[in-house]
């Protein structure tokens, strides 16, 4: 309910009187800034985590390992530097942090970079759909609330929200792709491409996109339960403003009035919150790319904490916080460019 | 003092008197009764052996029959059993972290919203830093280095989750400060604590109490996440632990419904009626949430 929470919290923020004074180049400064620093207490807590608890840090970045002497020997002069030496070392690239992947010796953003498009491609349609057909259902069950539509859109977005999304991936698969209850498994159990077919083709694409097909189906329907139940929430409450009753009284029809009225507005905190969720978005990519083997960054995540593979967990940790943090600057600097009520 | 007593004494009985015409909070709370009475008595009812590797009776994947209503697991073990012994960790996961985070959310968004200048901006920022980043890349974090048990688990999910109430109860606050009851306390010399003590935390109760029941459901959600990839105890199997199990012993690939299924249908239901009750309780206590 997270985001929902964010709708009514958001509305009872004090607007003290120093903002109202504001420019609007002042106001974007400022959430860069915000931004910046925000990322910056990233950078520091994940340097500190792993050297400032109590034990061994050599024992945690080795644990389950079974590495060569001269690795050992290598991971422990580099931990055993003075800790500003460390410090600004790590600085200087918070990515690598100067120590490989420790269950795959190489270089941690080497790695990363072969996974970032699949996640991309999976994540960003799945977003995509989530939102188109999200924001539609939200229209119609907000619209008339109480309604047939409303009462079982809103049920079954409920269920979906209450659903661990890998195990809604593990039922598609079973069902699906293995084959169970009489449904012959038309789709692949996992992976991106099948083996040996050239992605630069368009048979290739096809293959791609036949593979993609039950993830995506997977995170959509997680997704678009958030969406669809803060579009129905924003739309309820446009639904009482003054201006709606004006536009009927003026005898506008009701697709009219909740076409070109109602919904513009209501879609402004939907689709900023759509930004918002980035960080729950990519929840659902690490357990759903790790059901369906997608080889993204999601797997790779679960591959770095099954090692457990630490330089690795903290690069992606990184790139994952970098990325909420851009589109929560984003959503943001779209409110303020989008809605003339925040910048007054 | 006694008159305060009588009147929130009072305040609880309208409470519930509005809380028994909702019909779907009711619903929620009888299916959360049912998993309640499973967990208390899962000790008394499932023999120990039933769970252990080594005594277990069964076949490997046996599709479910009359000894094993929902079958059994990859070393024969009856799902059903594993399933009863993992209501009690799951609820006590999700419980025991919703109580950190409660607890943790409370006080940083009263004393946000009480204390002014640099202190209480401190707080703000570190509510908005833990409200921005990603939940589970930081729990993923947070776990491998504490290492995984049920304990650490808890802690996790509990620090992890506290932001959002922090953020409401801070908003509530703001309000409440600037009522004539404070003013008079001030007025009469009470100091900081005092008027957080018994002036503001009174008044936030009911919705902390509401926002309670909804942080479980996504308590028990994160539990389940986590296990699922290996995070939990081992030891002490909860429903996403059993899945996780599942999985890696490709119960999906075999068609062995019977493990998958039940599992998640019980994270469905216990997270639903926790939504379902803290919704309605929601609709009660909040007046902006009235029609």
């Amino acid at each position: 309910m997270s985001l929902i929470q964010e709708v009514a919290v958001g509305g009872n923020e004090p607007q003290g009187a120093s903002r109202r004074g504001r420019s609007l180049g002042l106001t974007i400064g400022a959430k860069f800034l915000r931004a910046i620093v925000t990322l910056l207490f990233v950078i520091l807590f994940n340097f500190f985590l792993f050297r400032m608890l109590p034990g061994d840090p050599i024992g945690l970045y080795a644990r389950g390992r079974n590495q060569d002497a001269e690795q050992m020997l290598e991971l422990r002069r580099l931990l055993n530097r003075p800790l500003w030496e460390q410090f600004i070392n790590y600085m200087s690239n918070p990515f690598s942090s100067g120590i490989d992947s420790t269950r795959f010796s190489r270089p941690v953003w080497e790695m990363i970079g072969e996974r970032v498009w699949p996640t991309v491609l999976l994540l960003g349609t799945a977003v995509a759909l989530a939102a188109i057909i999200g924001i539609w259902i939200g229209t119609r069950s907000g619209w008339k609330p109480g309604r047939k539509f409303d009462r079982v859109s809103t049920g079954t977005t409920l269920t979906l929200y209450a659903m661990p999304e890998f195990w809604l991936g593990m039922l598609l698969l079973m069902v699906f792709s293995v084959g169970s209850f009489g449904i012959p498994g038309f789709f692949p159990v996992g992976g991106i491409v099948s083996p040996g077919v050239d992605t630069s083709t368009p048979i290739g694409w096809f293959n791609v996109l036949w593979h993609m097909v039950l993830p995506c189906a997977t995170l959509t329907l997680i997704y678009l339960a958030d969406y669809s139940l803060v579009m129905r929430a924003s739309l309820m409450d446009e639904r009482k403003q003054e201006y709606i009753g004006l536009a009927r009284a003026k005898g506008l029809r009701d697709s009219a009035v909740r076409k070109r009225h109602a919904v513009p507005n209501a879609l402004l905190p939907t689709i900023t919150l759509i930004f918002l969720s980035l960080g729950f978005v990519v929840t659902g990519a690490i357990t759903v790319e790790t059901v369906f083997s997608w080889p993204g960054l999601g797997l790779l995540s679960y591959e770095a904490l099954r090692g457990p593979d630490i330089p690795l967990l903290q690069a992606i940790f990184l790139l994952f916080s970098i990325a909420v943090i851009c589109a929560n600057l984003i959503a943001e600097l779209l409110y303020v460019l989008i809605d003339p009520r925040v910048r007054s | 003092m006694s008159i305060a007593t009588q009147r929130r004494r009072i305040a609880l009985t309208r409470f519930w008197m509005s809380f028994r015409h909702d019909r779907t909070g009711m619903i929620g709370l009888g299916i959360l009764g049912a998993f309640i009475i499973v967990a208390v008595l899962a000790p008394i009812l499932i023999p120990a052996s039933a769970l252990d590797v080594t005594k277990a009776d069964g076949g490997r994947f046996q599709p479910p029959s009359l000894a094993y209503p929902l079958g059994t697991d990859d070393s024969g073990r009856s799902v059903l059993l594993l399933i009863a012994s993992g209501t009690r960790i799951s609820l006590t996961v999700g419980i025991a972290a919703t109580i950190i985070s409660m607890v943790i959310g409370t006080t940083v968004g009263i004393m946000a919203g009480h204390f002014r200048g640099p202190g209480s901006h401190a707080l703000v920022g570190v509510t908005d830093w833990f409200l921005v980043i990603p939940f589970l890349p930081l729990a993923i974090v947070l776990a491998t280095v504490l290492g995984p048990s049920l304990l650490n688990l808890i802690i996790v999910i509990g620090v992890t989750s506290w932001a959002g109430t922090a953020r409401l109860i801070r908003a509530q606050t703001l309000s409440i400060e600037g009522r004539p009851y404070l003013e008079r306390a001030k007025a009469l010399g009470a100091g900081n604590w005092f008027q957080m003590s018994r002036h503001v935390l009174p008044n936030v109760i009911p919705l902390v109490l509401a926002n309670t029941t909804l942080t479980v459901a996504i308590a028990i959600l994160s539990e389940t996440t986590l296990s699922f990839l290996g995070l939990g105890d081992p030891m002490a199997p909860s429903w996403g632990a059993i899945l996780d199990n599942a999985f890696s012993t490709g119960a999906v690939s075999r068609g062995a419904w019977w493990f998958v299924l039940p599992p998640g249908l019980c994270v469905i239901a216990v997270v639903l009626s926790f939504t379902l009750v803290g919704r309605a309780m929601e609709r009660i206590v909040d007046p902006r949430g009235r029609d």
